[in-house]
């Protein structure tokens, strides 16, 4: 087990660098001189070489390259551009906030999605079946960004109810943070809920057929031992499964999501900076959200076998 | 294919998806002729004025006629999604077949590309391309195409393995037949059905992400409507007038419902397993 951590770990490494050559390169395609971009047209010559000068802008790229993957590789990050503070501790203090909401809207998505999933998958073809189907469809195809300006307009309309506005640590005033976090919480929750709703639907149908289910049924086991203790639980790895891929598209909702709210997390920080063209931390941000992402990937992979001892890994 | 059609009618709900897209489609088509107004025609006497028999979605900041515009707006949503899918499909095609077909190191250098572009979120990658490409219409359609091209590749990839291990082709290669002959002649076609089926959801993907890159201001540009660019415009007004926000979100939810809806039915009746 452990030589097989180990092994996809290792395999990370040239994921990782080709994600680092992939979003380096790709921001330096851009067409005109950065300095420009950043500093404006109307920027005299001498502030425009002391950018360069200052990050690195007029060495050769693939000097550029190494530069940055050698700081990378010990924590720094670089300064930003555009404000000229550390890129790492940003992008950490943001990940919190970000990392905080994605967690949220997953046990809300499971709350949802779990139960009914099951309900739908025992009473195949009934009326609740029909209902659930519906529902996560339209989970899955109402956008992330529809649902939370619809859902602000309802609020506003009905209660007056308008979100707060900035973001209070959950240590500092956990209330607060809640009240700040629930509503886009529930947003992206919703929509992770109908994919994994399909997917619990599905796998606890084909699980019910199996032969193992009718003997343990024959033995005159509860139905509910059936369901909770065998169905489920086998059908625990293809559900995971969806949740992992859903994981993607959580952190890529959080920037939409965390721009209606407007919470000063990682994605923010990733458009903030699209729109500044700043590239240090857009590189950075990037290869930080990639990071996290194959690192959630490769959790999942190993809860695998700890859901189901038959997967061994060697 | 007879049988094929015979069931899709039979299966109510892909009948529903599909009715839903040809709605949507015929609304593209013929958007001069459905619309009563211009996209960008300004009514400056008519700003912000809720549904009524002269503007039946009512009007925007500008005094622009809603219905108009979301008609419009299925040009704009469909041209990206089919040109994004097809980018995608293409490339997605091309690099699977290479891949599964012919395996070794080049399927090895593939796979591990594919890889990296897999380790980033979709969205943050469509975000990252149009930041480097600029925003506008064509480069969201190039950014979409992108994104979505992994996952047609191992799907092909995937695809082709299997169908590889089959005697015929075994046959095929054995009394000479040119491996480009097998692909077209007999890998494709077997491939196709997932194939199919993974387009039907990609067109959705593709105009979900179309919406939610224009809702960031990073896709579509004024003046062309664009469905999420409108949602986003509304967001600032829309205490005062609902339908700003109302239409523009109904008609991204369900043109994303109905291509759902059909995916969802052809997965069902293109999976052998399931045909009991």
């Amino acid at each position: 087990m452990y030589a097989y951590i180990i092994r996809r770990l290792l395999m990370l490494i040239p994921v990782l660098f080709g994600v680092s050559v992939v979003i380096f390169f790709t921001l330096r395609i851009i067409p005109g001189d950065v300095a420009q971009t950043i500093l404006g047209t109307d920027a005299t010559e001498d502030a425009l070489a002391q950018l360069r000068k200052d990050f690195g802008l007029d060495q050769p790229v693939m000097k550029q390259y190494f530069s940055w993957m050698g700081g990378v590789l010990v924590g720094d990050f670089g300064e930003s551009m555009r404000t000229g503070r550390d890129v790492l501790p940003d992008i950490l203090n943001r990940f919190k906030i970000t990392f905080e909401l994605a967690i949220l809207s997953a046990i809300i998505s499971w709350i949802i999605a779990i139960p009914l999933g099951v309900i739908a998958g025992i009473k195949r073809n009934s009326k609740t079946d029909f209902t659930v189907r519906i529902i996560s469809l339209l989970g899955v195809s109402i956008p992330n960004f529809a649902l939370a300006t619809v859902l602000i307009l309802v609020l506003a309309l009905t209660f007056s109810y308008s979100p707060p506005v900035g973001y209070v640590g959950f240590f500092e005033d956990p209330i607060k943070n809640l009240q700040i976090l629930i509503l886009p919480a529930i947003v992206l929750g919703t929509a992770m809920a109908g994919a994994v709703m399909r997917m619990t639907r599905s796998s606890i149908l084909e699980i019910l057929r199996q032969d193992f289910v009718r003997t343990i049924r024959a033995k005159g086991a509860k139905e509910r031992l059936v369901i909770f203790n065998h169905a489920l639980r086998n059908a625990m790895i293809p559900i995971l499964t969806i949740i992992g891929m859903q994981i993607g598209v959580l952190l890529g909702g959080t920037v939409i999501i965390e721009q209606i709210f407007s919470l000063p997390g990682l994605g923010q920080l990733v458009l903030t900076s699209i729109n500044q063209r700043d590239f240090t931390v857009i590189q950075g941000a990037v290869l930080f959200i990639a990071f996290v992402f194959v690192m959630i990937n490769l959790l999942v992979d190993l809860l695998y076998s700890y859901l189901d001892p038959r997967i061994t890994y060697k | 294919m007879k049988d094929f059609t015979q069931r899709l009618i039979e299966d109510k709900v892909g009948l529903i998806g599909f009715i839903g897209i040809f709605i949507v489609v015929l609304l593209a088509i013929f958007a001069p002729l459905i619309a009563p107004y211009e996209p960008d025609e300004m009514f400056t006497n008519h700003v912000m004025e809720g549904p009524s028999s002269q503007f039946l979605f009512g009007t925007d900041e500008f005094g622009r006629d809603i219905f108009s515009r979301i008609v419009y707006g299925a040009q704009v949503s469909l041209q990206v999604g089919l040109i994004a899918v097809s980018i995608g499909a293409i490339g997605g095609l091309i690099f699977g077949l290479i891949s599964g077909y012919f395996q070794g190191k080049l399927d090895q250098v593939i796979m591990r590309i594919m890889d990296v572009f897999f380790a980033f979120p979709d969205i943050l990658l469509a975000l990252t391309i149009v930041a480097v490409l600029g925003p506008s219409l064509t480069n969201t359609m190039i950014a979409i195409g992108i994104v979505f091209m992994p996952v047609f590749t191992r799907l092909v990839r995937s695809a082709v393995m299997t169908v590889k291990e089959n005697e015929y082709i075994t046959n095929a290669q054995a009394i000479g037949v040119r491996p480009s002959m097998i692909i077209i002649k007999h890998i494709i076609p077997n491939i196709m059905a997932p194939f199919i089926v993974q387009i039907t959801l990609a067109l959705s993907g593709a105009i979900l992400t179309e919406a939610a890159l224009s809702f960031l201001g990073l896709g579509v540009q004024p003046p062309d409507p664009s469905w999420g660019m409108m949602l986003n415009d509304a967001r600032a007004y829309m205490e005062f007038g609902p339908w700003t926000i109302l239409f523009p979100a109904a008609a991204i939810v369900f043109t994303i419902f109905c291509f759902n809806l059909l995916g969802d039915s052809l997965r069902d009746l293109l999976d052998p397993k399931l045909k009991q």
